[in-house]
């Protein structure tokens, strides 16, 4: 295995890696190479420095340490019993590969993963070298996401804590049975210890700085990006309902920054109890609009459901306007009276439309005409709003309102 | 006249000059060099009659659109600033026709911005001293390579670079920044020996099976591709998708590769859930394994009591809340540090107590970033008593302090309520004192300062009595 290329392994590692979902370098601190006179610098907006065909952007270069793995979780194209071509760098390989792509302007850092070998710590141990050389023997000063393996000592995810932006542990599966059944290494108790001492680590971090007695001696960042997790949608029978109360436990326990969710993808050498078809991209869509009804909405999981069926979001129209459909009686909304949090259960309405429909209706009432400049489409809004110029009268009560909307059914295409 | 077209300290101080004066717009015609000496000959422009100001937003924003290619944009922003030293609130009127054109073409600026940030493709030019250099050709939509630079410098201080772009160049030498003309794209290198790592990247980390073509193109414009190498590999790989997963889906399903087992053999193998445990860090483990009752499944561990088997008071809590469940320890939280400060006061020593709770996994409902702790029902308080019994085997304390109605219950088996159990010791089977009392959480959740400080007195009072007893 050690006569592999460097560019023969990259190609082994980088599909390996392809199906995590997560390629954020947003959200951690502000830092430069002014002072370190090295390179590299983190300014708060994350930059996507390519974008693939398949339309996910490329920001970090991710990559597996290893695909060798001893764990057999069917999902995985890296299971154990899986045939993959197998691949090992060695962290110094991993270190000059992310400085050369680096230094071109290629990306933003490095998201560093890994199949288990040899045992959970001895992973996490690699993992977090490969951050510390580049951290301090090369002053990189770009970003770092590093896989936290569940099961792993405490002390070492607290060491890549110090090093890293952003750490993740994955759930894979949202419930017990799909990871009994899937993943039979895996166990959600012990994913959600690792998540509870990334959560206690960044807590201990920011007690020890609020505490300091000097003002300037301020104490290591402890992974300023946060944690992140991934489940993957549609390899097991998970409703919407499971996965998104996965991950509201996730987000009010862990504190996690992101929940991904990735449509299960045929991979090469498949399990035979998986799913051969094409990913299920619009529900993966759907859960992702749920998902930023909860954080930046005020919708409780509860209410997104209303708008659903047997658990599952419906695929043709998104889930603020399922509810909103449900919830006709909260409906027409006042455009220039109503509070923000009314506003933002318009359909239609964005979070950076409601901001600025507050700032812009402190200068004078706020008629169609002028909402057509504030927010994308007016005409999704019509149904819901009231303006000096526009009262729905009906049209919000009318019964073909979700046609409206919703993309006319297959069958009827098909018969005409 | 405007000798440099996007230079905003030109445009500032002309416009400065002329707002001062009081030029009106339409009195004002902005020309660049590039359009030939102005037909009505020597300009003059007013000597200035005043400091005028300005939101610093507007010059923010005026000092990123100067750099729009659009010719009309100085006679634009004039026109914008004029109105707003007579308007403050000009930026706000987001309905404005004008503010929105200006919001629009910022917005511009700034996505052009952006993108060169994210497309320049730095290729090597050697190295000298250990400082190695590197060259970059870009295009940009617009005049903003100033805007950029700083931004390669904060980044890449390090080492040297140049970027040439047709109006203009930065060089980043010896950590001094400077600008000098424009170039053309021979004046970089070709190509770079990591071009082929980074395309083998890119073809790898593409999923063949979630092609979305739109999506890649509204981020990375192909007005982009001629300048980055990977782009040359879009259409060979769209063309070989369909057949790549065409094949996986054919592929039957292969035999299980043949080193599985052997490799698998390194996986730790899972405790058997034991209940016959024989030492309190047995009972800890299968506390944390417990799937006696559902609550397990959304906490992050089974909480087992905490302290020396030879204490002699046992102190019984409701059940794990927020912190315990994430450090695994009871009474770690603020209810914790109440109880911590109260047992103080009383003088009880915390570390010759034990400490534990009468349900073992915290029970809770999601509510945004916060967990909101709910009461355990009497049936997981039944369910649990298992191990609070095993607990209470191991320590063999003289006397029980139950913290709360839940603790009571778990304890006795009985509902009943603190107020008609408080006070006086009460016998419970074996010789086992109880004093029954509050939870500290409880204190917490008074509004009134006064009942709080009587109801703290009141549990303190309740630690004496229990120090005194088994003393």
């Amino acid at each position: 295995m050690s006569t592999k290329s460097i560019l023969e392994k990259l190609a082994v590692l980088a599909d390996a890696a392809k199906y995590d979902a997560s390629c954020a370098s947003s959200g951690t601190v502000k830092r430069d190479s002014t002072a370190t006179k090295g390179i590299g610098s983190t300014e708060g907006m994350g930059i996507c420095h390519s974008y693939a065909p398949d339309g996910r952007c490329i920001s970090l270069l991710k990559i597996l340490l290893t695909n060798f793995c001893i764990y057999d979780c069917r999902f995985c194209i890296n299971r154990a019993s899986s045939n993959v071509e197998r691949a090992r760098f060695s962290p110094q390989e991993v270190v000059r590969l992310t400085l050369d792509f680096y230094k071109r302007n290629y990306i933003e850092g490095l998201f560093l993963s890994s199949g288990i070998i040899r045992s959970e710590d001895y992973t996490m141990e690699q993992l977090v070298e490969v951050a510390r050389i580049l951290r301090e023997e090369h002053r990189f000063g770009g970003y770092i996401h590093l896989k936290t393996i569940a099961g792993a000592d405490p002390g070492l995810i607290a060491l890549a804590g110090l090093y890293a932006d952003r750490l993740s542990t994955n759930v894979e599966l949202p419930t017990e049975a799909g990871l009994q059944s899937f993943a039979p290494e895996k166990k959600p108790e012990t994913i959600r210890k690792t998540m509870a001492s990334v959560r206690v680590g960044a807590d201990d971090a920011i007690e020890a700085a609020k505490s300091r007695l000097i003002g300037k001696a301020m104490p290591p960042r402890f992974a300023p990006a946060g944690q992140s997790t991934q489940m993957i949608v549609g390899a097991d029978a998970a409703r919407d309902d499971d996965i998104l109360k996965t991950a509201t436990n996730l987000y009010s326990g862990y504190q996690l920054r992101r929940v991904y969710y990735s449509a299960y993808s045929p991979i090469p050498d498949a399990s035979s109890d998986l799913p051969p078809v094409r990913p299920p991209l619009i529900r993966e869509h759907r859960l992702y609009q749920a998902d930023w009804l909860l954080r930046f909405y005020g919708f409780e999981r509860a209410e997104i459901m209303e708008g659903a069926r047997g658990g599952m979001l419906d695929l043709a129209i998104d889930p603020k306007l399922a509810w909103a459909l449900m919830r006709r009686e909260a409906f027409p909304v006042d455009i220039n009276r109503a509070p923000r949090e009314l506003l933002l259960r318009v359909p239609g309405l964005g979070t950076r439309a409601v901001d600025r429909i507050v700032a812009a209706r402190r200068l004078g009432k706020l008629r169609l005409g002028d909402l057509a400049k504030l927010t994308a489409s007016v005409k999704k809004l019509l149904p819901f709003i009231v303006t000096p110029d526009w009262r729905p009268g009906g049209l919000t009560d009318s019964a073909d309102l979700r046609a409206r909307f919703a993309p006319p059914p297959e069958q009827l295409a098909l018969a005409l | 006249m405007l000798e440099e077209p996007g230079d905003f300290t030109e445009w500032r101080s002309a416009a400065r000059a002329l707002l001062a004066g009081g030029v009106a717009p339409e009195d004002v015609s902005w020309r660049g060099s590039e359009e030939g000496a102005s037909l009505f000959g020597a300009e003059t422009v007013p000597a200035p009659a005043g400091a005028v100001s300005l939101p610093r937003e507007l010059l923010e924003i005026a000092e990123r659109v100067i750099c729009h290619r659009d010719a009309e944009v100085p006679a634009r922003l004039y026109r914008i600033i004029w109105r707003a030293a007579r308007d403050r609130q000009l930026l706000a009127r987001t309905t404005d026709a004008e503010v929105d054109w200006l919001r629009g073409a910022d917005k511009a600026i700034r996505r052009d911005v952006h993108k060169m940030h994210a497309f320049v493709r730095f290729r090597r030019l050697g190295e000298e001293a250990g400082r190695e250099s590197f060259a970059a050709w870009f295009e940009p939509s617009h005049r903003i390579l100033r805007l950029t630079a700083p931004f390669f410098q904060r980044r890449f201080t390090g080492m040297d670079w140049a970027i040439v772009t047709p109006d203009a160049r930065a060089i980043w030498q010896d950590e001094i920044l400077t600008y000098g003309a424009g170039g053309t794209r021979d004046e970089v290198p070709d190509s770079d020996v990591v071009e082929d790592q980074w395309r083998t990247y890119y073809g790898a980390i593409f999923n063949p099976a979630r092609v979305k073509i739109d999506a890649m193109r509204a981020e990375m414009p192909k007005k982009y591709w001629k300048n980055l190498p990977e782009a040359r590999d879009i259409a060979p790989l769209l063309a070989g998708a369909e057949a790549r997963v065409e094949r996986m889906r054919e592929a039957a399903v292969s035999l299980a590769n043949p080193l599985t087992d052997k490799w698998r053999t390194r996986v730790p193998e899972e405790l058997a859930l034991d209940d016959d445990v024989k030492t309190m860090s047995e009972l800890a483990r299968a506390v944390d394994r417990c799937t006696r009752c559902p609550l397990y499944c959304d906490a992050t561990q089974g909480v087992a009591g905490e302290g020396p088997e030879s204490a002699r008071i046992m102190l019984v809590g409701e059940q794990p809340g927020d912190q315990e469940d994430l450090q695994g320890r009871p009474f770690v939280g603020p209810a914790g540090q109440v109880l911590d400060e109260a047992l103080a006061e009383a003088g009880l020593d915390r570390r010759r107590l034990f400490l534990t709770n009468a349900v073992k996994h915290f029970k809770f409902e999601p509510r945004g970033k916060r967990r909101l702790h709910q009461n355990p029902t009497t049936g997981e308080i039944d369910i649990c008593r298992w191990w609070l019994d095993k607990e209470r085997a191991f320590v063999q304390p003289e006397l029980i302090v139950t913290l709360g109605a839940s603790a009571l219950r778990g304890v006795t088996g009985k509902s009943a309520s603190i107020k008609s159990m408080r006070g006086d010791a009460h016998e419970l089977q074996g010789g086992v004192k109880l004093i029954a009392t509050i939870h500290p959480s409880f204190l917490l959740r008074l509004p009134d300062r006064e009942r709080a400080a009587e109801e703290r007195k009141a549990f303190v009072a309740d630690l004496v009595r229990a120090r005194k007893l088994a003393a």
